[in-house]
């Protein structure tokens, strides 16, 4: 017996509005979650999923509005990635260490997509409901979120590099972790401050891929931040100096972190550098085209 | 293009090692004195200081 048109959407919304849920919880270090920002996200969710549940229902009772209605609302999440990156700049201009346009961007277009992916479930889900019945529909919205969770999971710096504890030191007023210069720092005080405080990692990128990745400057401050909001940071407004900094040795094209972190604990800090999420604009493959393989050897 | 990187001051003990320019110099004594000069403008300003190892220092707003 074919499920009637009030079981197709109902199960749809709800699968829909629980896969935006779900997918809300797994991003919760990319968005230190206040609690009317998930209000606002699984409202999205909700409005999504009604939408994407409705449509093929309509269609087959012939309700071409309904289906019209479908194209403007989703045209309206487009404003979802508007949203999210004009909090999220605004937001960046107080905070010690900055997040940078490239992240931003990259949660933002996560947030657009993820509204995206729950209105194809509960397409999808509404779908099935319609034609066959809610046991089909359910296993199908199962399906959705399984799909869903390979897609959302990102790539992370644990993936493409090694990240290994590095030696802080100074040659002169120079900072260098390892062989990687940094910057060079005048007063002796902010010198020792660094030599009793300061933690360094060196990222090495496994392929030309990852060298290339780590090389996106966007990327370099992600890694910044997120090890800032990890370990905390000894710094205030008025001392730009302790500013943590990601730098590239031109010659190897390893990566070196410098940072002045309230808990010195390296083991944490390289666990929370391999945990970075490769942003999707700075994800570079030079290696997939003949031209990179062949300047690769 | 914009410019984001400035010199905001000169902070010296040897000042015929800097000569015009747009950003003050203030010349000390004393390397303590220097170093004493240099972080009260760093925290004013906002900037960072560099040392060029000559005795001269620069205050950068980064």
């Amino acid at each position: 017996m074919a499920g009637s048109f009030l079981q197709a959407m109902t199960t749809g919304v709800l699968i829909g509005s629980f896969l935006r849920y779900d997918m809300l919880k797994r991003d919760y270090r990319l968005y230190p979650s206040y609690p009317h920002g998930v209000v606002i996200h699984l409202a999205l969710g909700f409005i999504a999923a009604v939408i994407g549940a409705v449509a093929i229902p309509a269609l087959v009772e012939k309700e071409f509005t309904a289906v019209t209605f479908l194209a403007l609302a989703a045209t309206q999440f487009r404003e979802v990635r508007n949203m999210e990156r004009e909090m999220l700049q605004n937001l960046d201009r107080t905070n010690l260490v900055p997040r940078g346009p490239d992240y931003i961007e990259g949660i933002a277009r996560v947030f657009e997509a993820r509204n995206y992916l729950v209105m194809f479930a509960a397409l999808l889900v509404g779908g099935v409901t319609y034609w066959s019945n809610i046991f089909y529909g359910l296993i199908s919205g199962l399906a959705a979120l399984v799909v869903t969770r390979r897609l959302m999971k990102g790539k992370t710096i644990g993936d493409i590099a090694k990240v290994r504890e590095g030696k802080v030191h100074f040659k002169g007023p120079n900072l260098f972790v390892d062989n990687i210069h940094f910057m060079n720092l005048g007063i002796d005080k902010v010198r020792d401050i660094y030599l009793e405080r300061a933690l360094g990692v060196i990222i090495e990128p496994l392929d030309d891929n990852g060298r290339a990745t780590l090389a996106n400057s966007g990327q370099r401050r992600a890694i910044a931040h997120d090890a800032a909001a990890l370990l905390g940071i000894h710094k205030d407004v008025d001392t730009p100096e302790f500013t943590p900094l990601v730098r590239r040795s031109l010659d190897t094209g390893r990566v070196g972190l410098v940072i002045v972190p309230l808990e010195k604990d390296i083991s944490v800090l390289i666990e929370a550098v391999k945990r970075v999420p490769v942003l999707e604009s700075a994800l570079s493959t030079p290696l997939k085209t003949t031209l990179g393989k062949r300047a690769a050897d | 293009m914009e410019l984001e990187k400035y010199i905001l001051a000169i902070i010296t003990t040897e000042p015929g090692k800097v000569s015009g320019g747009g950003a003050p110099v203030f010349i000390s004594q004393t390397k303590e004195e220097q170093d004493k000069i240099a972080t009260i403008l760093a925290r004013a300003t906002e900037g960072v200081i560099h040392d060029l190892e000559n005795g001269v220092y620069l205050l950068v707003k980064h």
